[in-house]
């Protein structure tokens, strides 16, 4: 990992493979989804409502797995000083911010008629609607750190502290009583039928492979406009 | 006019936000990064 951080070396590699896991996220999710909204049967209970679980399955996870880079990266500022690992925090924090804002969103609209309301103040629900805020402290503070030129090590504290969230969300449906069901795939194996759970599986490799296209991409324009300041602050200097 | 929801409104809306939210990302992201690495690149040549 630690030769990644070199940004000359990480340029290369971000160049190819951008458009790379761009493409195949946009071929496997699509896929994935079309064939469950065409030829997936309706389910024995939910009915055609089971169609909106490979979407917020996938969605669910990468806002959880968007602050856990945040995290990994902020470690990896304030132990090893990586130039690229603040960039690397920063730029997970939209697309985690996003997919956690449709997880809550695709949650809510399957909740409505499966459970026979739009939202309750749950364990998971709310823990994870905390981590939404959490989210746009994240960024209100790295972005205000990198407009002031504060120090770095404010956010990475932060996501730091931030990831104490995850196991509370994770735990949540086991620790206190909860409309959301426990997890339906775990180590132990699946309760789903494979008509939903191939799809399922491919769709989350789909979206996984878009949020690290949109990470990448994000990290390049970071990166560049970082290039772009200090340039025109040596030339202003020069003159 | 129908009075309640079919479940497959349900389905098209959750459609609707996921993939209109995960496409405007990925086409933001990517628009971005050219406008930011084309910036750079011209900056080098001035």
């Amino acid at each position: 990992m630690h030769g990644f951080a070199n940004p000359a070396r990480f340029l290369r590699i971000a160049r190819w493979l951008t458009p790379v896991l761009l493409l195949c996220g946009l071929v496997l999710a699509g896929g994935a989804l079309g064939w469950t909204l065409v030829e997936a049967p309706a389910e024995r209970l939910q009915g055609e409502t089971a169609r909106i679980l490979p979407l917020h399955v996938p969605t669910a996870w990468l806002g959880m797995a968007g602050w856990m880079v945040i995290a990994a990266a902020s470690l990896s500022e304030l132990v090893w000083r990586h130039p690229l690992a603040g960039i690397a925090a920063r730029a997970a924090a939209l697309p985690g911010a996003v997919f956690c804002a449709i997880a809550l969103a695709t949650g809510s609209i399957w909740g409505r008629p499966a459970w026979g309301t739009w939202w309750v103040w749950d364990g998971r629900l709310t823990s994870y609607l905390v981590m939404l805020f959490l989210y746009f402290g994240y960024m209100a503070l790295s972005s205000a750190v990198a407009r002031e030129g504060g120090s770095t090590r404010i956010p990475a504290i932060y996501g730091l502290v931030g990831a104490i969230n995850l196991p509370i969300i994770h735990y949540s449906v086991t620790w206190w009583n909860s409309l959301h069901q426990p997890p339906s795939l775990t180590s132990g194996g699946s309760t789903m039928a494979a008509a939903f759970l191939v799809p399922l599986l491919v769709s989350t490799l789909g979206f996984s492979l878009l949020f690290g296209g949109v990470v990448l991409a994000r990290m390049r324009a970071l990166l560049a406009e970082t290039q772009t300041e200090a340039r025109l602050r040596r030339m202003a200097l020069e003159a | 006019m129908r009075e309640t929801l079919d479940q497959w409104d349900f389905v098209v809306a959750a459609y609707s936000v996921a993939v209109g939210g995960t496409l405007a990302l990925v086409i933001w992201s990517w628009l971005a990064m050219i406008v930011a690495e084309r910036r750079r690149d011209e900056s080098r040549r001035e």
